[in-house]
């Protein structure tokens, strides 16, 4: 440890009252909203759809809030802040992607679906297969996605209280875990909305804050904050050119344009982001939330470049790695320095951005446990075990219990996941959405001849190669950084699936559809079509 | 189907048979509604995707290209991340001004018919 992290684990021991209260008035305030909401969960659709009673503005800043993650905010803070520009592809992909979800998928799936992303995978499919695949893939990238909000979780806290122990990080995600059960199991998608606006205020709160302090240092002048950067970074002009992370081998490089193709095709097949367009009423007032949610994403992804490039100006890069190695420790560093390292002001405002990302990631898990409990209980509990014979009650309890069984497994593997970055986490994340759920949700929509055999080829094929690669690849075995640092049994050379598994899932749908004699059902793509590009009969 | 069925409360108009589907489906006022949308939206997402990739690719193998500075200590390659930003900023904004002026009026005239019980 350095001497300034050993000093801030003294300021924040010192300050420990501070930023224990902070946390306590957010996560109070959120369960007052949670019952609240919960009072008001009367029926299914209030369940799973927050009642589809949110405006486009509203449903826009929740999405925002489900979508900045602790891994946009620690994370790409952190990647910028340790490799420079390379850092920033995370921020273009995680946008630009928004497009897809625009022009594509947001309004079709308003307009055909109802609770989950398995309603519109299986619209015209065999209900029963096709369910059972949609649940499966949308519980193993949900669970993917935890894991980076969990590590996100106990890096945070080990920063802040200086809790070191195992023990102490390991009752930090469990505590976190415990918090998005009641979150989820109460208060259901109208608590989840509301908590993850209110987060998205704070998170573009906090990020505007730290972004003008930073600048008011350069005295606004982008060009000096990016060579003291530079200079700081020990690694000069190289700092703000691509290639520091990315750019030392063919192999490397190839892992950059795998994470690019992932990150740009992953959001339109996250399945805790496209359950938010249900809680809107129109496919009109879902695009107008994608349209808000692309421009208070962007701005923010603006402003965590002056986080990076401020953090790598300001902090010699070995405490942001002694700190953290992965860098996701990196903004809240930021804040402390911004503040003065020995005063009142930095640890206050440590604590301030602190328990603004312990707010992101509570409402991101809270968004994730949703979407995977939801799925389990539309998808394969009310539709496959109990062939759409279930009553709305039986369907909305088993979404509770299903919400604690998931809650308990991201709690274990939560533990796993700490050293590693949580952009590239989540990264993985959008790789498998990318390969399983994209491919489908596009043949589904816009092909005429895509049958039951092309979905079921192109989810699990595209799941089980994209889940595959990565079990295979150095971010879990055979490298000091990896998951089980001390084996090895790695194959694959890319960090990123995508570059592999996309394709493959794509190319297994057209497979799949061509080799089966099943007939596509035409009545069902005529209802599938005319209702996603019209609305007509969208509940 | 048996697993869509409406709740009975709340949603009041009744859901056109598949037949009624088939036949808007086949319809031409439908086929142009698709036409206009798949026009617009497929090889905008070709282009905004081939854009992005560029970008991708150039930051990969252009690195001295990129690294051209501009003004001060603001190089090319940022240049461009930032245009990619504008560019989604852009076209979301043209999106929607397009599908309010061209596909919805279409898509609604179809729908209360459709749903207006004819």
């Amino acid at each position: 440890m350095s001497p300034a992290i050993t000093l801030a684990a003294g300021e924040a021991s010192e300050h420990r009252g501070l930023i224990i209260s902070l946390f306590a008035v957010f996560v109070l305030a959120t369960l007052v909203i949670t019952v609240w909401a919960g009072r008001q969960t009367k029926d299914a659709s209030d369940f799973y759809a927050g009642g589809r009673q949110f405006t486009g503005f509203q449903n826009g800043l929740a999405v925002s809030g489900d979508y900045m993650s602790a891994a946009s905010f620690l994370g790409i803070a952190g990647a910028i802040a340790l490799f420079g520009y390379d850092g920033f592809l995370y921020s273009i992909g995680f946008l630009v992607a928004w497009l897809v979800a625009l022009l594509l998928v947001a309004e079709p799936l308003r307009n055909s679906g109802r609770y989950t992303m398995g309603d519109v995978l299986a619209y015209r499919m065999r209900q029963r297969p096709v369910r059972t695949a949609a649940g499966t893939s949308t519980i193993v990238v949900s669970i993917f996605y935890l894991l980076a909000q969990m590590a996100g979780a106990g890096v945070l806290v080990s920063l802040l209280l200086g809790i070191t122990s195992d023990g102490g990080k390991i009752g930090i995600v469990a505590l976190v875990g415990v918090l998005m059960i009641v979150y989820v199991t109460i208060g259901g998608m109208k608590g989840t909305t509301w908590v993850q606006m209110v987060k998205a205020v704070l998170l573009i709160a906090g990020a505007l804050l730290l972004t003008f302090l930073v600048l008011l240092k350069f005295d606004f002048n982008i060009s000096d904050l990016l060579g003291s950067a530079a200079d700081n970074s020990a690694k000069g002009s190289a700092f703000l050119e691509p290639g520091l992370k990315y750019g030392a081998t063919s192999t490397t490089k190839l892992d950059f344009i795998s994470l690019g193709i992932a990150l740009v095709l992953g959001t339109a097949g996250l399945p805790h982001i496209l359950i938010r367009f249900y809680t809107v009423p129109t496919a009109k007032a879902a695009r107008k939330s994608v349209i808000w949610a692309i421009g208070l994403i962007g701005a923010f992804y603006l402003m965590t470049l002056a986080l990076g490039f401020g953090a790598a100006a300001l902090i010699k890069p070995d405490e942001i790695i002694a700190s953290n190695k992965a860098g996701n420790t990196a903004a809240p560093l930021l804040a402390l320095h911004l503040g003065g390292v020995d005063s009142n002001w930095g640890a206050i405002l440590l604590a301030t951005i602190s328990a603004v990302a312990f707010a992101t990631i509570l409402a991101v898990v809270a968004g994730l446990t949703l979407a995977s409990s939801s799925s389990f209980a539309h998808d394969i509990y009310a539709n496959v075990i109990k062939r759409g014979q279930a009553t709305e009650k039986q369907e909305m309890s088993a979404a509770r219990w299903a919400t604690v069984g998931i809650g308990a497994v991201s709690i274990l593997l939560g533990a796993l996941a700490r050293d590693l970055n949580v952009a590239g986490l989540v990264a993985l994340a959008f790789a498998v959405a990318a390969s399983a759920n994209l491919p489908t949700i596009i043949y589904s929509l816009f092909w005429k001849r895509f049958t039951t055999s092309g979905a079921l080829w192109s989810i699990y094929g595209g799941l089980v190669t994209a889940v595959g690669l990565v079990l295979f690849s150095p971010v879990v075995s055979g490298k000091p950084t990896s998951m089980f640092p001390d084996v090895d049994f790695h194959w694959f050379p890319l960090e990123n699936p995508g570059l592999i598994s996309i394709p493959v899932g794509f190319l297994l749908g057209v497979i799949g559809t061509y080799l089966s004699k099943e007939e596509p059902d035409k009545g069902k793509y005529a209802e599938l079509e005319v209702r996603s590009l019209t609305g007509t009969g969208a509940h | 189907m048996a697993t869509d069925a409406p709740p009975p409360s709340k949603e009041t108009h009744k859901l056109p048979t598949t037949e009624e589907f088939t036949e808007v489906q086949e319809s031409a006022e439908f086929g142009e509604l698709r036409r206009s949308y798949r026009s617009f939206a497929f090889p905008l997402t070709v282009g905004f995707i081939a854009w992005y990739l560029l970008y991708v690719l150039l930051s990969n193998y252009a690195g001295d290209f990129m690294g051209t500075k501009v003004v001060g200590n603001i190089n090319i390659a940022l240049v461009l991340g930032l245009a990619q930003f504008l560019t989604t900023f852009l076209i979301a904004w043209w999106y929607a001004r397009t599908a309010a002026a061209r596909f919805d009026p279409k898509a609604e005239a179809i729908k209360s018919r459709m749903e207006g019980g004819a």
